[in-house]
């Protein structure tokens, strides 16, 4: 059974009720950081190794250490809880059932940041979810946790919670800013950083839910002995959500220490493929990570056993890799179309473009439609190569991510899948009512169930 | 002419206090929110310009904000909207099957309402609940784990609703 920091309560009757949560040992880890001083705490999380849970995976850290702190300045933490990648449903686990939890985190990290005001900005569509915060928010005053003086500390702050409206693009750190400030999710060219120049202005730090979570082990345990758990730069534990064509669809909490394949068959976790069916591909960390055929999903191009951490994933970069990502981990079994997958996350960020930037407003159209056609028989083999021209145009020509993220899972179907591809356009009519299957992918590799 | 109640107008208020002052505007998606709830489903230029002079910020920024995310209705919508999720995982899940059957149903297509004003479908992308797929929004809440069955004990939920 893998280490569990994060959830190992999730299952407690009342935990998401600030007594229960109490009871179990919760704010200890509240009670030691507000003795430490802010820039000790910054240090502790900097030895964990913690790397942003999000997505981008970037040292949190250092992140930390980049907040400007000129005189007179309010800084600002805001919580990423836009989650919105395909695959992605972590944070709404973890904000469901361990509220508390995830304002514990906050309370440290506003401390150790110096944020008097927080704000966690959540995804529109999440709306229960606001009740659920929001009341373990009154608890945690009532109990004074949070406003004025915190346990006499001196350090006076408050929560908000700010509903989003539906918008991807928000989860984007400067798009979130400027929907917190009420305008239009359009993410603000970089330099300046939030770090310098944020919230209206201000230093302002936007970590991901799970990020500001993993706070608490940290203080509770030490930065140090954080960091031995898992392997490499892989640190600490890392929730996935796992979905698609598996028994067993849920968050688990894993160590970073095992396998892809056990992470697919094991009844811990995903408990295999339903009716006996053979993998076919995966995307193993949220739906713009590139997706991977089962040979390369489960071993390395070299035939090393693929792990599920940082490193392993990214193991062959683009050409035989993929990413950790958001922990978004979807499972495609032999029957699934890859040309008509490709086709609704074309359409997903073709939806979730802000249209600011041409190659990315434009592009992502334009590969909508050219996937749509090849999926209903109606592609030719130069939309093919248009399609690969297209998003190799819009990969890095854009202010923010979202241009490489609607890029990438176009690029690696075409990489992997190109047989598929042309299969349907040499069979336009046979595609509408069968699938290409297998092939010489998984295959290959012989993997049953 | 829209009017929020004297309740919801301090409601209005704390949503304000949030934010430092003079950056109100920061309450205008929350505040659009509130007001698409109360003043029909669904934001009529009157209503936002309501919100604007509420936040004394110019109508058009309004407006900006409105067009710009998809939980606002810039047309009128039946009273129940079902919020169809039909991007990859739940595409993988079967959504189309239950696309399919919500219309058959109801006898309408994706962006069409129901003649009795009851029900309007909508398709959506990704809400996270990749793993409790096929699923639609109504609502303030998630349907999950979607089948004809529990489509049609939605629908006989909603017509016997008072």
């Amino acid at each position: 059974m893998a280490k569990k920091l994060l959830l190992e309560k999730a299952h407690i009757e009342g935990i998401r009720h600030f007594d229960v949560y109490r009871k179990e040992g919760g704010y200890a880890a509240v009670e030691t950081a507000l003795k430490m001083d802010p820039a000790a705490i910054v240090e502790e999380v900097k030895k964990s190794g913690l790397r942003g849970r999000g997505g981008a995976g970037f040292a949190t850290g250092l992140k930390w250490s980049f907040l400007a702190k000129p005189e007179g300045v309010p800084r600002y933490l805001v919580c990423n809880a836009d989650e919105s990648e395909p695959g992605t449903f972590k944070d709404r686990y973890l904000m469901e059932f361990l509220p508390h939890l995830l304002i514990e985190g906050l309370i440290i990290s506003s401390f150790a940041l110096g944020s008097n005001r927080t704000y966690i900005y959540i995804r529109g569509e999440y709306a229960w979810i606001v009740g659920i915060l929001e009341q373990a928010i009154a608890e945690a005053k009532l109990h004074g946790f949070l406003g004025k003086n915190i346990l006499g500390s001196g350090f006076d702050c408050e929560i908000y919670v700010q509903r989003g409206a539906g918008a991807y693009i928000c989860g984007e750190e400067t798009a979130l800013i400027e929907s917190l400030e009420g305008k239009r999710g359009n993410p603000r060219i970089k330099p300046p950083f939030p770090a310098i120049k944020g919230l209206w202005d201000c230093p302002t730090v936007v970590n991901n839910v799970e990020t500001l979570a993993a706070v608490v082990p940290i203080i509770n345990m030490g930065g140090e002995e954080y960091a031995k758990i898992g392997v490499g730069r892989s640190t600490g534990t890392k929730l996935l959500s796992a979905c698609g064509n598996i028994n067993k669809p849920g968050v688990y909490e894993i160590d970073m220490t095992i396998s892809v394949e056990e992470f697919i068959y094991s009844d811990e976790y995903c408990g295999g493929i339903p009716n006996g069916k053979k993998l076919k591909a995966c995307i193993p960390g949220g739906s713009s990570v590139p997706i991977l055929p089962a040979n390369l999903l489960l071993k390395t191009a070299k035939g090393e056993t693929r792990y599920m951490n940082y490193e392993s994933l990214s193991d062959g970069g683009f050409a035989t890799g993929s990413m950790m990502g958001s922990g978004g981990f979807i499972v495609l079994d032999e029957d699934q179309c890859i040309v008509k997958h490709t086709y609704t996350l074309a359409r997903f960020y073709r939806h979730e473009s802000c249209g600011q930037c041409s190659p990315c407003r434009e592009g992502t159209g334009w590969m909508e439609k050219i996937l749509q056609k090849i999926d209903t028989g109606k592609g030719t083999i130069a939309d093919i190569d248009l399609l690969w021209d297209i998003q190799r145009k819009i990969e890095g020509n854009t202010i923010c991510p979202l241009g490489d993220a609607a890029a990438w899972p176009v690029a690696a179907a075409i990489r992997h899948f190109r047989d598929e591809f042309e299969w349907h356009v040499n069979n336009p009519t046979k595609c509408l009512t069968q699938n290409y299957g297998l092939a010489k992918y998984a295959d290959a590799l012989g993997l049953s169930a | 002419m829209v009017k929020f109640s004297d309740d919801k107008l301090k409601e209005v208020q704390s949503m304000i206090d949030r934010y430092p002052e003079g950056k109100q505007k920061s309450a205008l998606i929350p505040l659009l929110h509130l007001a698409q709830e109360e003043f029909g489903g669904w934001l009529k230029p009157d209503t936002m310009d309501y919100v604007a002079s509420l936040l004394t910020i110019d109508p058009i920024e309004a407006y900006e904000v409105a067009t710009f995310y998809s939980m606002f209705n810039l047309k009128p919508v039946g009273k129940h909207v079902f919020e169809v999720c039909h991007t990859g995982p739940c595409m993988l899940n079967g959504s189309d099957n239950i696309l399919d059957y919500i219309k058959s149903t109801l006898g309408i297509e994706v962006g069409q309402t129901t003649s009795d004003g009851m029900f309007t479908l909508k398709t959506v992308e990704c809400l996270g609940a990749c793993g409790y797929a096929p699923m639609m929004q109504m609502g303030m809440n998630y349907r999950e784990h979607l089948t004809k069955e529990r489509v049609d004990a939605i629908i006989d939920e909603c017509r016997n609703e008072k």
